[in-house]
């Protein structure tokens, strides 16, 4: 990760603490894609008879990676906040495996990014969860 | 025409918050988040306590927008739950006495969760409601809303479908 936009990215998320008190780890960003994990921690089991991770987890673990996707785009915001976030849970995750998202900002306007993101335990054939977003685009003022 | 005494109003209290902290401390991330609920009869309310491990971006700063869905699924989720249990429980078909923390009711499981971000996320308590708007035997859809200062002006509010424990005849 050389690229110095990739490196204000990774700065970007390592600042938010609520990203930082689940564990996440930026594994790949750039390009308006990136790709964030997560540890499996007993501390965010959401069904104890079960011992998997609470959905509310994965939900921070989409907006982050929707969010540092934004940030990573060729337009350069300089900040971005979730409009919306729709997630659809397509299976539990497998307790002691950790969670890994991709999100891709695949369109933005000049206000609206558009983004699509998907995550995975170990089992990377079978996606665990899928969303979509909308997030805000704050760009520099245009200096005159 | 005589009925038994209405039973103490202590001993039903004691009874009700009983099952809700056994539904509520039985779920690890719940305490994560530092959130807590308050009934009134059956109305729950879900309060997220304020803390520096909830802010998202720290330049504003703003609750993080995982840390708020986190807090709306978790509301939907025991809402739903707090409305299945009490109709048993008023009904008498299950005895909250009964309810320990190896023998608790399987929660519903989310199939999809809505969140709309109104406003930011102010760096203070939140508040939330849950209303079930559909609970059949195998789905329930749940609406959930919440504020900070202004009752009247949501910052978040969220829609999601749930999947029913098996055996929650409702």
């Amino acid at each position: 990760m050389t690229d110095p936009q990739a490196k204000t990215a990774q700065r970007f998320i390592a600042a938010l603490p609520h990203s930082r008190a689940l564990g996440m780890q930026v594994e790949e960003i750039g390009g308006g894609v990136a790709r964030i994990s997560m540890p499996y921690d007993p501390a965010f089991v959401g069904d104890p008879a079960t011992g998997v991770i609470h959905g509310g987890a994965v939900s921070a673990l989409m907006d982050t990676c929707g969010g540092a996707a934004v940030m990573s785009h060729a337009d350069r915001p300089v900040s971005t906040a979730t409009i919306s976030l729709r997630i659809d849970y397509m299976r539990p995750a497998t307790p002691g495996q950790r969670i890994v998202a991709r999100a891709e900002c695949h369109h933005m306007t000049r206000s609206v990014a558009f983004v699509r993101a998907v995550a995975w335990d170990e089992d990377a054939t079978h996606p665990v969860a899928t969303a979509t977003g909308t997030f805000t685009v704050e760009r520099a003022a245009v200096v005159t | 025409m005589s009925r038994p005494p209405p039973e103490p109003v202590q001993v039903i209290k004691q009874r009700r918050d009983a099952a809700l902290a056994i539904l509520v401390n039985a779920v690890p991330y719940i305490r994560f988040l530092g959130m807590d609920f308050d009934r009134r009869g059956d109305e729950l309310t879900a309060i997220l306590r304020f803390d520096t491990k909830l802010i998202g971006n720290p330049a504003l700063p703003a609750l993080h927008g995982g840390a708020t869905a986190a807090f709306l699924e978790v509301a939907a989720i025991i809402g739903l739950s707090w409305t299945l249990l009490w109709e048993r429980m008023e009904s008498g078909q299950f005895d909250p006495a009964a309810l320990d923390p190896d023998h608790l009711p399987r929660m519903p499981k989310t199939i999809d969760f809505s969140t709309d971000f109104l406003r930011p996320g102010l760096p203070r308590d939140a508040y939330a409601r849950a209303r079930v708007n559909r609970s059949g035997r195998r789905y329930a859809s749940v609406h959930v809303e919440a504020w900070q200062d202004n009752r009247l002006r949501p910052f978040a509010q969220a829609t999601g479908h749930f999947l029913m424990p098996p055996g929650e005849d409702a």
